[in-house]
């Protein structure tokens, strides 16, 4: 077979179910158990760390987690 | 040591450029050569002075890296200037040819500047904005200072570079006509290393995030670095003629040429003009409305619908041609399912003001956020109504194109972008608050009326040149000739170029509030002057 079908054929059977399947599945994903509660979390991530960096591990005993509050802007600068 | 190297490779590009300043073959690459002689030589001398000086290491990983985003915002404020007064320019010369200046023919006149235009707005603009702002975003959202030290700011000398060496080029002849590919090869070259050293400053920062989850606006930032890089590649593989010389050929041939130039195209559309600006859009609209973005779940099926639905949209500006039917209804039918992404996002960029309305009577900033989104939202739904092979069997080649561009682009890109300059300024120069907020109500109210003069002179011319040229009268003749629809559409060029004053008038007023809240506005108090002690 000339390439140009190869690729075509390929393109409307393998490759058009893998790329439908991932979409899918991304979206069973998100709405999996618990999502909301992590997505709240995620969603508030612009609200942290505006003025400076958070501290470098061992600085401070806990490194972010989820539902952890967010770090103020004075207590990132120590 | 690295002075070293730098010294070895500065001189190497110098002594190259100035053999390339004698053998060059076209004014366009002369003239670079020069450029690049003299900033390399520059260069060079700044590095040799400043070689085995002692290094004073400031330890600044407790701090944002903002030097180079401020930069960045005056580079989108300036380049947006000079962006919106050569298209203001341009729309002029299309209403009085007189414009086209006999003593500037074959710089100034319109088939060179409208490129010079449409890479202003969009690569200098707009690729400033993106990169000033996703410098911002990335280092919020991270809570990481960036990644590679000085390399974010080779990302933005090296990117002015580019636009310097673009928009020059058009103006001497250097391009390889290919619609918002223009660049020759050379400066392409120059592109992919620069946008390499943004793709590694960008993933560098996000890898050593102390963030767990990658904010939904850093995936917007990705897709548009990641995708561009791939469109850049493809679409400008080229064989120079000469290393001497400008002139390059394309290896592809024909209507596969056409339709990677469309891929091209429209994903430039959808992944710099959309994808980047959403994430502009994921990022300082919940600032700005100060809560979190209405559905973090839609933002993410927002995102993957996005992607995997824009890269398949580009044949649909290639009905009617060469290209196989199949292949244009592909893009059709992909670009009309577009509808249901970009609504869906502009709904939860709208929707994240639920319960926050009453900010749009008070905060000017936040009225020009959500009419952007508004307008992208209006653009996304005129665009895959005009892909559809009858309704684009009439609005192709005509205004109405052009009047769907400029209200995506005027509209949603321009807007969010003025809205992040307004949020940024204050932000990044410590200041409490802008200057004037009247001013902002000026530059919305200018700006908005501009775009509505523009897009609807340009729906209705348009629509009339479209129906000009299918009329047909009993015999089977055509009616009008070309010339009849050009002299039909003089009120309407001069009502769009009015519109554009108002524009450009609205974005000299922001440079102006900017500009002041810089100078004038009062200082955040004490917060970041004074050393908070450690505890």
């Amino acid at each position: 077979m000339e390439e140009y079908t190869i690729l075509r054929q390929f393109a409307d059977s393998w490759m058009l179910l893998v790329l439908f399947v991932f979409f899918v599945g991304i979206v069973i994903w998100v709405f999996r158990p618990g999502a909301s509660k992590e997505y709240k979390d995620t969603a508030n991530i612009p609200f942290r760390h505006e003025d400076a960096p958070a501290p470098l591990r061992g600085d401070e005993t806990a490194a972010p987690r989820w539902g952890d509050k967010p770090a103020t802007s004075k207590e990132a600068r120590q | 040591m690295s002075n070293y190297i730098k010294l070895i490779v500065l001189g190497l590009i110098a002594i190259f450029a100035a053999i390339g300043t004698n053998y060059a073959r076209d004014l366009a690459y002369q003239v670079h050569a020069i450029l690049v002689m003299l900033i390399a030589g520059g260069l060079f001398i700044w590095t040799l002075r400043n070689t085995d000086e002692p290094d004073i290491l400031v330890d600044r990983s407790a701090e944002y890296m903002d030097d180079v985003i401020r930069y960045g915002v005056i580079a989108t404020a300036f380049w947006g200037v000079v962006g919106f007064l050569a298209g203001t320019f341009i729309a002029f010369q299309l209403a009085f040819p007189v414009l086209n200046f006999e003593w500037a023919q074959g710089y100034l006149n319109f088939g060179r500047l409208r490129p010079l235009h449409t890479s202003a707005v969009i690569f200098a603009f707009g690729g400033n904005a993106l990169i000033a702002t996703s410098f911002y975003v990335v280092q919020r959202t991270s809570a990481a200072r960036l990644w590679g030290g000085n390399l974010a700011w080779f990302v933005f000398w090296g990117y002015q570079l580019f636009i310097v060496l673009a928009a020059t080029g058009y103006v001497l002849g250097g391009t390889q006509s290919k619609e918002y590919a223009e660049p020759e090869w050379y400066v392409d070259l120059w592109l992919t290393i620069v946008w390499v050293a943004y793709l590694a400053v960008y993933l560098g920062t996000i890898v050593k995030r102390k963030e767990p989850h990658i904010y939904v606006a850093n995936w917007f930032y990705l897709a548009f670095i990641v995708t561009v890089a791939m469109l850049h590649l493809v679409n400008n593989m080229t064989v120079p003629v000469s290393i001497w010389g400008s002139k390059s050929v394309i290896v592809w041939s024909g209507v596969q040429d056409a339709m990677i130039q469309w891929w091209y195209g429209h994903n430039a559309v959808g992944f710099f003009l959309t994808a980047g600006f959403l994430g502009m859009m994921y990022y300082f609209i919940p600032k700005q409305a100060e809560r979190p973005v209405f559905s973090y779940k839609l933002s993410i099926i927002h995102f993957w619908a996005l992607i995997f639905l824009y890269i398949w949209a580009g044949p649909h500006h290639l009905h009617y041609t060469a290209l196989p039917d199949w292949a244009s209804t592909l893009g059709m039918v992909f670009s009309i399912i577009l509808w249901m992404p970009s609504w869906g996002g502009m709904i939860n960029g709208l929707m994240t003001l639920s319960g926050a309305w009453d900010k749009l009577r008070t905060d000017p900033v936040i009225r020009m956020m959500v009419i952007s989104v508004g307008f992208y939202g209006m653009s996304t739904f005129e665009g895959p109504m005009m892909s559809i092979r009858a309704v684009n069997s009439l609005s192709h080649y005509t205004d109405w194109t052009i009047g769907h561009v400029h209200s995506g682009a005027l509209g949603w890109n321009g807007m969010i972008t003025f809205g992040a300059l307004y949020f940024l300024v204050p932000v990044l120069w410590k200041r409490e608050r802008l200057y004037s907020l009247q001013m902002v109500s000026w530059h919305f109210w200018l700006a908005t009326i501009g775009i509505v003069l523009y897009a609807a002179s340009m729906w209705v011319t348009g629509i009339m040149e479209g129906l000009m040229w299918r009329e047909v009268d009993a015999n089977g003749f055509l009616v009008n000739s070309f010339a009849d629809t050009v002299a039909a559409k003089f009120p309407m060029y001069v009502v769009r170029a009015l519109g554009g004053v108002m524009f450009v008038a609205g974005a000299l007023i922001m440079c102006y509030n900017l500009w002041m809240t810089v100078r004038k506005a009062p200082a955040k108090e004490a917060s970041l002057t004074v050393a908070v002690p450690a505890e």
